[in-house]
């Protein structure tokens, strides 16, 4: 039984893309396959370009979680220089860097910090910060907020947009939350289960610098119900 | 409500003191007392017929209370009282200059470093032998049975046919006697070790994966550091088996020195208080061995983020 079958999609630089569906959608599996965390059976993809595994050796993208998987042993500080370490960045350069992407996603102050002294919320905040601070292209993120609670999430999308708004990244979300993938994405993507497939691809145009406000205007609940539709008709393949 | 009247009235500071002190100790206060009892009680019933044969023989006569004092201070006894061992092991640990060979230090310094020497060749060889099962599933399956069949040869039986073989090789003295050690030692700690390699989150392997890191760098960077709680757990374990190792590795050499030695001649001539006085040298070093891997632990778990 495949994940996903013919799936077929162009993501454009600097696209915020969301994925939505049920589980078992092949969502994740997608994200994986073009992490090159997994292979797929037959195909073809492209990331920038290269195939999965060369855009991988080449640190095209960053990943977070649905955990943010910190090393527990590790102060924030080392937590971020963790990659930096591993492809070999100057201590300077790491160091800046640390610098930089704490104060991106608001913790500058945490550096001596270990995980298990930070809120929820502010550890996927530093796994983010991982992910970015090899200057990657593109940033996969995998439900990164499916366990948090939705005042954190709310606040978490917000500065998600931000960084996005700020460092010109092509991201892309899994999601299960409607609101959440309409109110950050610039296309989502509609998926249904067994085998995975896509449903619909919505385009969403929201000004870059939108806020949690727009959720309630008729545009965007216009997008959501066509996201749901698109869920609906995914299900009634389902029995 | 207001918030003084939700504030628990607060214990002056030195009654809490004492408290916390009582608490601590009574405990393990009452239990030591307990079992010193009870041990002087086992002496008196053990020894008892010993002494009494004693008059007998001598035809003297005697009185209950005259049997139960000479239960106390016999020379050979079954079972020896506290008090003589106390009196033994002190008499023997400060009653000779350190370097003496009557001296329990000098024969406690002898089977210390023989311990030593096995516990650092023992937990190299069970980490390499952890780090080579973690990376090769051939390994694993050709490696593990072989290391659990190790542990099944009893070491009594293996000892004797270390030291000849060794002997014949050309090697005396604390090597051996080291390698008996070791070759008990390796073995929690390989498995603990095995347990560590592979304790780290399957997210954070993928991590590594994403960031392209080389194998090298996956055991330095996750492996390595994951595994410290259980090679702590491992070495506390692993210390106390060398020292075994190290005081069955005395016996078949016939060691003229070492804590083994103590006990086979203790054994040998009789002279249970002497035997006695061995056995809680053992203990003393053993007990002093796991303080020192727990002390290291603590310093390391502290650098670690332990909380």
């Amino acid at each position: 039984m495949d994940a996903l079958s013919n799936v077929s999609l162009q993501i454009a630089e600097g696209e915020f893309v969301s994925f939505i569906g049920p589980s078992g959608c092949g969502k994740t599996t997608m994200l994986r396959v073009i992490a090159d965390l997994q292979q797929p059976s037959n195909g073809t993809l492209l990331v920038n370009g290269m195939s999965a595994e060369n855009a991988r050796l080449a640190r095209s993208y960053g990943y977070v979680f649905q955990a943010p998987a910190l090393f527990p042993w590790r102060t924030i500080e080392k937590n971020l220089k963790l990659p930096l370490e591993i492809m070999g960045f100057s201590e300077r350069d790491q160091q800046q860097r640390v610098e930089r992407y704490l104060s991106l996603v608001n913790l500058t102050g945490f550096e001596r910090k270990f995980p298990w002294q930070l809120s929820g919320g502010m550890q996927q905040r530093v796994s983010i910060a991982r992910a970015l601070s090899f200057d990657p292209a593109l940033l996969l993120m995998d439900e990164p907020f499916g366990a948090l609670d939705e005042i954190v999430r709310d606040h978490l999308n917000e500065q998600l947009l931000q960084l996005w708004n700020s460092t010109e990244k092509t991201v892309l979300f899994v999601t299960h939350s409607i609101p959440e993938a309409v109110f950050l994405s610039t296309k989502i993507v509609v998926m249904s289960p067994r085998p995975g497939r896509i449903i619909d691809i919505i385009d969403c145009n929201f000004p870059r610098d939108r806020s949690l406000e727009i959720r309630e205007t008729p545009e965007f609940l216009k997008i959501a119900q066509r996201v749901r539709i698109g869920l609906r008709a995914g299900h009634s393949y389902d029995e | 409500m207001t918030s003084s009247s939700l504030a628990l009235p607060l214990r002056a500071p030195a009654a809490l003191a004492r408290h916390l002190l009582v608490e601590r100790y009574a405990p393990l206060a009452t239990t030591v007392l307990a079992l010193v009892m009870i041990w002087y009680i086992a002496a008196v019933a053990m020894n008892w017929r010993l002494v009494r044969d004693g008059f007998e023989r001598e035809e003297v006569p005697y009185s209950i209370t005259e049997v139960i004092s000479g239960t106390m201070q016999a020379e050979r006894p079954l079972l020896p009282a506290p008090h003589q061992i106390a009196s033994a092991f002190l008499d023997s640990v400060f009653g000779y200059s350190p370097l003496a060979p009557r001296s329990l230090v000098y024969h406690s310094l002898v089977t210390l470093s023989a311990t030593l020497l096995g516990f650092a060749l023992g937990a190299a060889f069970g980490i390499l032998l952890a780090l080579m099962i973690v990376h090769s599933r051939v390994l694993e399956r050709s490696l593990l049975p072989w290391i659990i069949c190790s542990q099944m040869v009893p070491i009594l039986a293996l000892a004797p046919i270390f030291i000849v073989v060794l002997g014949a090789l050309g090697l005396h003295g604390l090597l051996p006697k080291s390698i008996i050690s070791a070759y008990l030692c390796f073995f929690p700690i390989a498995i603990g070790m095995v347990k560590g390699f592979t304790s780290p989150d399957p997210l954070q392997l993928e991590l590594m994966q994403t960031w392209s890191a080389t194998p090298r760098q996956v055991l330095w960077k996750l492996r390595w550091p994951a595994a410290v709680p259980y090679l702590f757990a491992s070495l506390k374990v692993a210390v106390t088996i060398s020292l075994i190792g190290a005081i069955v590795a005395e016996l078949p050499t016939g060691a003229e020195a070492g804590i083994g030695a103590r006990l086979l001649a203790g054994s040998y001539y009789g002279q249970t208080v002497q035997l006695w006085a061995a056995l809680v040298a053992s203990a003393v070093l053993s007990s002093g061995l796991i303080a020192l891997v727990a002390l290291v632990e603590r310093s390391v778990a502290r650098r670690m983020g332990a909380h």
